[in-house]
């Protein structure tokens, strides 16, 4: 089982529940904007914390209330690649992905850059890079921290086009070749359909 | 100013990052000597650092500081004066940064301190920097707590503005006045133009304004 997770956030006057488990592979958080997919997201990355329930991925328990385990963001080994990506502006693209580069990543650091297409743009500063090209860095800053699995928040909504269809290849490969379970947040139906082998509806339970 | 700057910081950090009950009380604290008329602050200083006072009498005892009638005095004095503005513009700076990036570093892999030193800080550089210039103006010029606390003494705690208030008591001295008056001035320019140009840059473009 790489995901299985039962929570409940609370957030501002209603709580929400959330109840999935899937295998391998990618698992899309699907549902409209509002439903609490990215708070889910921030749960499982610890950045968080829910009322109750418990959150183990690849077997490894992260969170669970009735056993006081909590790790903190930093043990949890997960790539997140942020929906605003949050790439660090004082930092070059370089030191960018230096900053998480943990050794024993499935894919060392020219791999990751090769795959990513992102050799030209170490010595540039992210307020220099389009969309698509911060969109790359990030996933790669994710990937080079030597991740347990990927967490990832509509990475294809600040790009387009033809670069759209770039990212969505290369997702397609991070999900066939590394072999990382990846939780995938998208309100597009056909980009979910395309990408996820268990697609969750987001539809919160209200008390 | 090097002892106080960890402290701003610390107050700075606390009031823009924490909750807790009594804030509000520790805010009005911080703030006090920016209202208070500066010779109640020293009086004030006078009352806690004496070494008959409790807090005077262990600081002496424990360190052998005293600050009455000595150098140390004085800078206690300008510091104290210095910290609200210090904190004001550090906690701006602090405010300013995006705790969506100091999450990002977490989940790379960073703990608090290298996320802090990393990520925080620098992204609040500018802002510390140009507390520390202002803090340095506001203590350069500090003269009613400092007589009233450190006194008026030549060589030991007669500060820049406290000599020329002596240079005014005696006649013929204009020329002495002046000097001092003028290196007062390009003192304060500096510093405003400094702390401005730094505080604009950290700000970028939004060109908030730390006073």
């Amino acid at each position: 089982m790489s995901f299985d997770i039962a929570l409940t956030l609370s957030r501002g006057e209603r709580p929400l529940r959330y109840t999935f488990t899937a295998g391998a592979g990618l698992t899309a958080l699907f549902g409209p904007s509002g439903a609490g997919k990215t708070s889910l997201l921030d749960a499982v990355a610890g950045l968080l914390r829910p009322t109750e329930g418990h959150i183990v991925v690849a077997e490894r328990s992260l969170f669970d209330s009735a056993a006081h385990i909590d790790l903190k963001p930093e043990t949890r080994r997960c790539g997140y690649v942020f929906q605003d990506l949050r790439l660090f502006p004082h930092r070059s693209v370089r030191r960018n992905l230096e900053f998480g580069r943990r050794q024993g990543a499935t894919l060392d650091w020219d791999h990751t850059i090769d795959l990513l297409g992102i050799a030209d743009l170490l010595d540039r500063m992210p307020a220099t890079l389009s969309g698509g090209e911060a969109q790359r860095v990030a996933i790669g800053r994710a990937l080079l921290s030597a991740p347990e699995f990927l967490l990832m928040d509509e990475p294809l909504a600040s790009v387009d086009g033809v670069r759209r269809e770039e990212i969505l290849r290369l997702i397609e490969r991070i999900r066939d070749e590394l072999h990382l379970p990846i939780l995938y947040v998208s309100h597009d139906r056909a980009e979910v359909e395309r990408l996820a082998q268990t697609i969750v509806p987001v539809l919160p339970l209200v008390d | 100013m090097s002892a106080a700057l960890p402290v701003a910081f610390a107050f700075a950090w606390v009031l823009a990052r924490w909750r807790f009950p009594g804030k509000v009380l520790v805010d009005a604290m911080v703030h006090l000597p920016l209202v208070l008329p500066p010779v109640v602050t020293g009086w004030l200083l006078l009352l806690a650092f004496s070494p008959n006072a409790p807090l005077g009498g262990l600081l002496e005892r424990a360190f052998g500081l005293t600050f009455l009638f000595r150098w140390t005095g004085a800078a206690l004095a300008a510091a104290i004066m210095a910290l609200p503005l210090m904190v004001r513009a550090m906690r701006l700076s602090l405010e300013g940064v995006d705790r969506r990036l100091e999450n990002a570093a977490r989940t790379l892999g960073a703990g608090s301190w290298r996320t802090f030193v990393n990520v925080t800080l620098p992204l609040s550089l500018n802002g510390v920097l140009a507390a520390l210039v202002l803090g340095f103006a506001r203590s350069v010029g500090e003269f009613g707590a400092t007589i009233t606390f450190a006194s008026n003494i030549p060589g030991e705690t007669q500060t820049l503005p406290l000599a020329i208030y002596s240079a005014l008591q005696v006649p013929g001295s204009d020329l002495q006045v002046a000097r001092l008056a003028g290196l007062s001035v390009m003192l304060s320019v500096a510093a405003l133009v400094l702390s401005e140009w730094l505080a604009r840059r950290s700000g970028q473009e939004k060109g908030r304004h730390v006073i």
